[in-house]
């Protein structure tokens, strides 16, 4: 076929225009490519977290607010709830388990989450995976304290280290148990959840860090030494949230309807997924707007290739009246351009697919460490491929336009080019 | 003129040498579009074997006279034969690939495609015509065949080596463009003011070359150039004014 061969040679003849055109697409491309990526690998990690878990409850604000300080560690707590209500709930036959969640103290930044050994047993992700310790071992002495695999990481703990855990969430905290350090039993494998940025310690471990406090400060010249606190009864009185497990999901509906309407306190009980759904409703929009975004920018590349070819129309005239001297038909002519427009788009969606996956491989361990944003590195998706193949139509359509112009303008030069 | 044998019947009547090679009668073209130049050809016959110049002044319809003869345009009205085929009758997809079997065509600078090398350019109607592609690979490969042409036109084959047809003299474009109108044996060279860029010596070593080669082909060659001075090399020279009526409307 000389329609392809010619395109070809004549693009490599303008290298220079060319690849930068072809660049220009490329990384439009790559952007769109990317925010896909991570508007997907968002979803998964988020949808990946959490499994197994019928029901969480919380204080009675947002179903999202609940979700995201219970499970994703991302705000806190306005209010709490009773251990008492919780006990309550654990009693009703359709609840084969409840375990407690207590938020609000951190270790360089990452949460501390005050629970029981039953978290290591019944809490699950990605598709039910059940929690699995690199090192050591569950809590067992009111001071231990289980790490997640990042903590351990960035913070270069092993299983036996010794820990401060300050008060409040923040990275720098100026409020610390010091008195009460804790030591590392056990290190946690990697989730690729928020499970990796998380101090692990028991419920009774919260409580007697905070004996000695009232109301969020420390008693002054009331100080408990942590070998008193030890002979105290550390019961809690309160806790953040509680995930729950059902003996029968046929359940789920009526157990969330009581614990709503529980009559003692406020409560809410929500089901992960379902708020998971209100939750990419609520971002939906910012995502569509984000895809809509860089859709423009793959737009203006190829706006950007079409002036190209227009911009060098005129001087390639005679070029086209060589071609028609030797028997090219107007029709090759417009097809010519159309097939460089084609190439140019081609060239420019393989180039952006290799940077893109350049890009993840070289990011992915950032992003992973900083955002807990785990970017799976996979083939592209049907829908990805999809894409792909519209943009390069969508390049070859666009071709048309100088295509056209070509073929008047061979048509009305005949064999007279002044150029 | 030799007379390939794979012609389609009916396509082109034999031009033996006695048939002439172009009629035209009652011919009216005009130019779509703002340009507004229209010419009028009433009667015109153009022998074979020979070797024609047609001059006239700039303006009097020399591209436009090519333009129809080479069916790069169709006439509005009219009779125009070329080979014994009523080219005004083809479809536009026909004509072109009448062009492509039957003319070679050489301009009178710019000659080549800025991109491939110089072996793709002079290959270049190969590509639009199956006739000329088996005419042009009869004593070997269709590149020998280039190579050939080019060497015999004054271009060694060691000066193109890995040259690109931006490289070349005009002189030597000139000559690439040669080899192109003539590969695959087309009946029909027509060149466009194909000298008016070189010297004198130059002018008449590349129309001797041509012409030697042509005869080879047994190609007939129709040169139009506004210098009634290289008629000498020509059996035949025309005025286009005698021909044809050439307008330019003032509405444009």
């Amino acid at each position: 076929m000389i329609v392809p061969r010619l395109a070809l040679q004549s693009l490599l003849n303008r290298a220079l225009t060319a690849s930068l055109t072809v660049l220009a697409i490329a990384f439009s491309v790559m952007l769109l490519l990317g925010v896909e990526k991570v508007r997907t690998g968002a979803r998964q990690s988020f949808a990946d977290t959490i499994s197994g878990t019928d029901l969480i409850v919380g204080a009675r604000n947002g179903g999202i607010q609940l979700l995201l300080y219970s499970v994703f560690r991302i705000g806190n707590a306005t209010n709490n709830i009773t251990w008492k209500s919780l006990e309550d709930i654990a009693k009703h036959p359709d609840v084969a388990w409840v375990v407690p969640l207590s938020l609000g103290d951190s270790h360089h930044g990452f949460r501390v989450l005050g629970t029981t050994p039953d978290y290591f047993k019944h809490y699950k992700y990605r598709h039910g995976r059940p929690i699995t310790f690199a090192q050591g071992e569950p809590f067992d002495d009111l001071f231990d304290a289980v790490i997640g695999a990042d903590v351990a990481q960035a913070l270069e703990y092993k299983a036996g280290d010794p820990i401060i855990v300050a008060h409040g969430t923040g990275s720098i905290s100026f409020v610390e148990h010091e008195d009460k350090p804790f030591r590392v039993s056990g290190i946690l494998e990697k989730t690729g959840t928020p499970i990796d940025r998380t101090v692990h310690v028991s419920l009774k471990a919260i409580e007697a860090i905070h004996v000695d406090w009232k109301q969020g400060i420390p008693m002054l010249g009331e100080t408990v030494s942590a070998e008193d606190v030890r002979a105290m009864s550390l019961k809690p009185t309160a806790v953040t949230a509680a995930l729950i497990g059902l003996k029968s999901k046929i359940a789920t509906f009526r157990l969330q309807r009581m614990i709503n309407e529980y009559p003692e306190e406020p409560l809410s009980a929500i089901i992960p997924g379902l708020t998971l759904q209100e939750l990419w409703q609520l971002v939906g929009t910012a995502e569509t707007a984000l895809s809509v975004v860089s859709a423009m920018v793959v737009a203006t590349a190829l706006l950007g290739m079409v002036t190209m070819i227009l911009t060098t129309l005129n001087e390639r005239r005679r070029e086209m009246a060589i071609l028609r001297s030797v028997g090219a038909r107007p029709a090759t002519i417009l097809g010519l351009l159309a097939t460089e427009a084609g190439l140019l788009t081609l060239a420019g969606v393989i180039l952006g697919a290799i940077l893109l996956y350049a890009a993840l491989a070289v990011l992915q361990p950032y992003v992973d460490r900083a955002y807990g944003l785990h970017l799976s590195i996979n083939p592209p998706t049907y829908r990805e491929w999809i894409t792909l193949g519209a943009i390069v139509l969508a390049g070859f359509l666009a071709g048309l336009i100088p295509a056209a112009r070509a073929y008047r303008q061979s048509l009305a030069d005949g064999m007279m080019v002044r150029t | 003129m030799t007379q390939p044998s794979t012609r389609n019947e009916g396509e082109v009547a034999p031009a033996d040498g006695t048939s002439d090679i172009v009629k035209m009668s009652d011919v009216r073209f005009r130019w779509p579009g703002p340009r507004s130049f229209s010419l009028a050809i009433n009667d015109f016959i153009l022998p074979a074997r020979e070797r024609v110049l047609l001059t006239g002044p700039s303006g009097a319809g020399k591209s436009t006279f090519l333009s129809l003869l080479c069916g790069i345009v169709a006439p509005e009205s009219g009779h125009l034969e070329v080979l014994g085929t009523d080219t005004a009758k083809l479809s536009n997809a026909a004509r072109d690939h009448f062009r492509a079997e039957h003319f070679g065509i050489i301009f009178q600078m710019f000659n080549l495609l800025p991109y491939g090398s110089i072996i793709d350019n002079v290959l270049l109607p190969l590509n639009f015509t199956a006739k000329r592609r088996e005419r042009a690979s009869q004593k070997g490969s269709i590149e020998e065949e280039a190579l050939r042409l080019l060497a015999s036109l004054g271009l060694e084959t060691e000066d193109l080596h890995g040259m690109s047809t931006a490289s070349l003299s005009v002189g030597q474009q000139q000559r690439v463009a040669a080899a192109r109108a003539l590969i695959g044996r087309p009946e029909i060279i027509v060149a466009d003011e194909p000298t008016s860029s070189l010297d004198r010596d130059r002018q008449d070593a590349f129309l001797d070359l041509l012409f030697a080669e042509a005869t080879e082909a047994g190609a007939f060659v129709i040169m139009v150039s506004h210098e009634e001075t290289l008629g000498s090399h020509f059996d035949r020279v025309l005025r286009l004014e005698d021909i044809a009526v050439a307008t330019r409307s003032a509405a444009a």
